[in-house]
């Protein structure tokens, strides 16, 4: 089979598992909806290794395959076309996201046994693979934004699934609206580089770029529309990739099922930025401006989503800070022009955060859907295999040696210092950023697993795992059922089912071992593979000064160390309250500097919420009740509708009086009338 | 002689019908004169039919005579219900219609 047949077999499985679970809701028995959705995305992804594979048989210099199913339309100057590009970015990405998402399946089978919406929840999952597949295979810019709609729209279902927890549709609109204005960005870029270059195709535009044919823009010179289209399309990616200030819906994109936040922030969702910048290196490339943007806003977004990651108590959403700090470095990576390190960044993390996201689902379901960790404590020994999950994912994220995360991270710091200048701010606050990410990923382990048991953990020492007797929203607090629109009555821990525990497992090995197919000065596995989609990217051969590197890599250890060693020295041995637990809040509030006022600071995130509220919502909102009050209730209301129903109200007034209801009148109108018309020929014969 | 006589006693006796409708108020009559108005028009049809000295007029005078027949029995029909509602025989009465 050719290689893009194996890109087409890539979408058709979700595609199908889509369907076959939407269409078979009622007829599917127990778990069969989660088998039909894990082999559908499992066969995806052996299809991807297909495509791997075959496309290891093209030479280098021609492994940018297109193919083209039908064209939408075609005329001069515009030819759309269903067509997909498979080249080895995105083979990397297909490869990535469909073997994660193939882990989560597996691992939802038994997460969500219980919850009555099992087959939908499948139904939504396959589809939320199959948008994201759809978006790294497209081959010209339309697709690639239905794609980018299709992944907004699916994780807007995914998000608010338990629809009957107003906090968790909330929670989805906001995710959908945050994400349309990325949208908007993508298709005014989109719109932006069409006028540019005068084609949607990617190799078209990429080539157009590269040879100008038109003298206006000559090779390497700055374009302005070139970089509008740049910054607008960073919009769609930093609204998609939960940068700032796009991000606000990440967070609280957790109201959504466990491994559903697993899927959005190790594969199917976040990573779509990054990948958009890096697809659109060429672009980019002649857009410095637009690069220098990215860059800044990555770094900052690491660095707030770290602060915020230290004071927030709610497990899940301490993993969703990190992930925006993570998602930080690659963003900053691809527009510092790190293409390969990002996209290395964007594998590790993807199964290092998928692992942790599992284990805090277990962790969670051992506490009967309880998130908050200031109510965790002990689980060392009631959930060993979690546990050592944690400290996998745990080590990976703070970036140790030799797990996957040192690796990846480094690189890209090592790349914005060669930059050079100013990215020397970028390299010590991405230094910062992994100090904060070991010391609150550690902080949140040592919280849950050490110390003293509480009474969740105790009873599942003794054999027994804790079932809340009233089911309740771990957000408010508000008492809930668990019919369908609710989680399930009963919750699912790791040790217990074998689905979970392979998941875990295979990603733990990921995480471990991820790192190793590309050390620096050792081997280049992702550089080499990737190198044809970057062929004309400046500065991708890397031209490592050893120097940097040694500093590089012993500073990333050091620093994960001594964020782990300050977690332990603050969270394990220090201070403890009567029941011989250390408060998160308390501990930060003490033993910070200024804590207090930083801890408000970073407790509110930073008040970006109230921030986007005040310059956006309420503006806007005053703006629609002024224009309702001047513009639609006088002009439209009153003058367009209330002028059109009176003429009509005074016409049939008129025509109302007529119908007196005497026979005789109407047979003498009648008269009166022929007579007229009679009057009016024979006066024109 | 001149078709216009015949045209003369056909219009006055559709203008009598006319008038007749207009002004009784007695809904047997303003049937009759409405037979009165039918039969004018009929005059004039064979009359026209005369003086172009075919059939047509007559067929179309035989249609009107069908549906004046119709028109009749309807007419007469409503009459009799009416009268058995106990309502009054007085078209101006009859005015439930009115917009």
């Amino acid at each position: 089979m050719s290689t893009t047949t194996w890109g087409w077999l890539v979408l058709a499985f979700p595609l199908a598992g889509t369907l076959a679970t939407a269409l078979g809701f009622r007829r599917l028995p127990g778990r069969s909806a989660g088998w039909i959705g894990t082999g559908a995305i499992f066969l995806a992804f052996v299809c991807a290794l297909g495509a791997l594979i075959s496309i290891q048989g093209h030479v280098p210099a021609h492994r940018e395959l297109t193919s083209s199913l039908w064209s939408y339309a075609s005329t001069t100057g515009i030819d759309a076309q269903m067509s997909i590009l498979v080249d080895p970015l995105s083979v990397f990405m297909i490869l990535v996201v469909s073997g994660v998402s193939t882990l989560i399946h597996l691992y939802s089978i038994s997460y969500m046994e219980k919850d009555r919406g099992f087959v939908r929840y499948f139904s939504y999952l396959n589809f939320f693979v199959f948008s994201m597949l759809l978006l790294v295979l497209a081959g010209n810019f339309l697709l690639l934004i239905v794609g980018w709609a299709f992944v907004g729209a699916a994780s807007y279902l995914l998000i608010s699934f338990w629809y009957r927890r107003t906090t968790a549709t909330t929670a989805g609109i906001k995710a959908f609206v945050i994400n349309v204005v990325g949208d908007a960005g993508l298709v005014l870029g989109t719109y932006f580089i069409f006028k540019h270059t005068g084609t949607l195709d990617f190799l078209k535009t990429f080539h157009a770029v590269e040879s100008p044919v038109h003298p206006a823009f000559g090779h390497g010179k700055d374009s302005g529309d070139l970089v509008a289209g740049c910054v607008l399309l960073l919009v769609g990616a930093f609204a998609k990739s939960a940068q700032i200030p796009l991000h606000t819906w990440l967070p609280d994109a957790m109201e959504g099922p466990t491994p559903v936040s697993s899927l959005i922030h190790a594969a199917t969702m976040v990573t779509a930025g990054v990948y958009l910048i890096a697809r659109m290196h060429p672009l980019f490339e002649r857009a410095p401006a637009a690069q220098d943007v990215g860059a800044v806003v990555g770094a900052a977004t690491l660095f707030i989503a770290g602060t915020i990651g230290l004071a927030q108590t709610d497990i899940k959403r301490v993993i969703a800070y990190s992930t925006m700090s993570q998602i930080g470095y690659m963003i900053m990576g691809v527009s510092v022009g790190a293409y390969a390190a990002g996209l290395f960044h964007l594998m590790t993390h993807a199964f290092f955060k998928a692992l942790l996201f599992m284990a805090a689902g277990s962790l969670i379901g051992a506490m009967a859907g309880e998130q908050s960790l200031e109510k965790m404590g002990g689980f060392r020994k009631a959930l060993p295999f979690t546990y050592a999950c944690f400290i996998v994912g745990g080590l990976a994220l703070s970036g140790i040696p030799p797990f996957s995360g040192f690796f990846s991270k480094d690189e890209i710091l090592l790349v914005t210092g060669e930059r050079g200048g100013w990215h020397w701010a970028l390299y010590v606050v991405g230094y910062a950023g992994a100090l904060m990410t070991a010391i609150y990923t550690f902080r949140m382990i040592f919280r849950a697993f050490h110390g003293e048991p509480v009474s969740e953990a105790r009873e599942l020492e003794g054999g027994h795992l804790h079932h809340a007797e009233v089911a309740r929203n771990p957000a408010t607090g508000e008492e809930e059922d668990t019919d369908v629109g609710f989680p399930g009555p009963t919750h699912a821990i790791a040790e217990r089912a074998l689905p979970m525990r392979i998941a875990m497992s295979l990603l733990a090995l990921g995480a471990v071992g991820a790192g190793l197919i590309q050390i620096p000065k050792v081997d280049f596995i992702i550089d080499d593979f990737l190198r044809p989609s970057f062929a004309t990217a400046r500065g991708y051969e890397p031209h490592t000064k050893t120097g940097l590197l040694a500093i590089g890599l012993t500073l990333g250890t050091l620093i994960g160390l001594a964020g782990i060693a300050l977690a332990y020295r603050v969270w394990v041995i220090g201070g403890r309250d009567a029941e011989g637990r250390f408060s998160v809040a308390d501990a930060f509030r003490a033993r910070v500097p200024g804590g207090e006022a930083l801890y408000t600071l970073f407790l509110n995130k930073w008040y970006f919420d109230e921030l986007i509220d005040a310059l956006v919502v309420r503006p806007a909102a005053a703006a629609g009740r002024f224009g309702r009050d001047t513009f639609e209730r006088v002009f439209v209301d009153d003058t367009l509708v209330g002028g059109t129903t009176g003429i009509v109200r005074a016409g049939s007034a008129a025509v109302r009086a007529a119908q007196s209801g005497f026979v005789r009148y109407y047979a003498a109108l009648l008269v009166v009338g022929v007579a007229g018309v009679g009057f009016y020929f024979l006066l024109q014969a | 002689m001149s078709i216009a006589w015949y045209l003369a006693v056909s219009a006055i006796v559709f203008s009598l019908g006319a008038l007749g409708v207009m002004t009784r108020r007695n809904p047997l009559v303003v049937l009759l004169c409405l037979e009165l108005m039918l039969n004018g028009g009929n005059l004039a049809l064979i009359a026209f039919s005369r003086m172009w000295g075919n059939g047509d007029g007559q067929i179309l005078a035989i249609v009107v005579m069908t549906v004046a027949a119709c028109e009749v029995c309807i007419g007469l029909g409503m009459i009799v219900a009416i009268y058995r509602r106990h309502l009054p025989i007085d078209v101006d009465e009859l005015r439930e219609l009115q917009g």
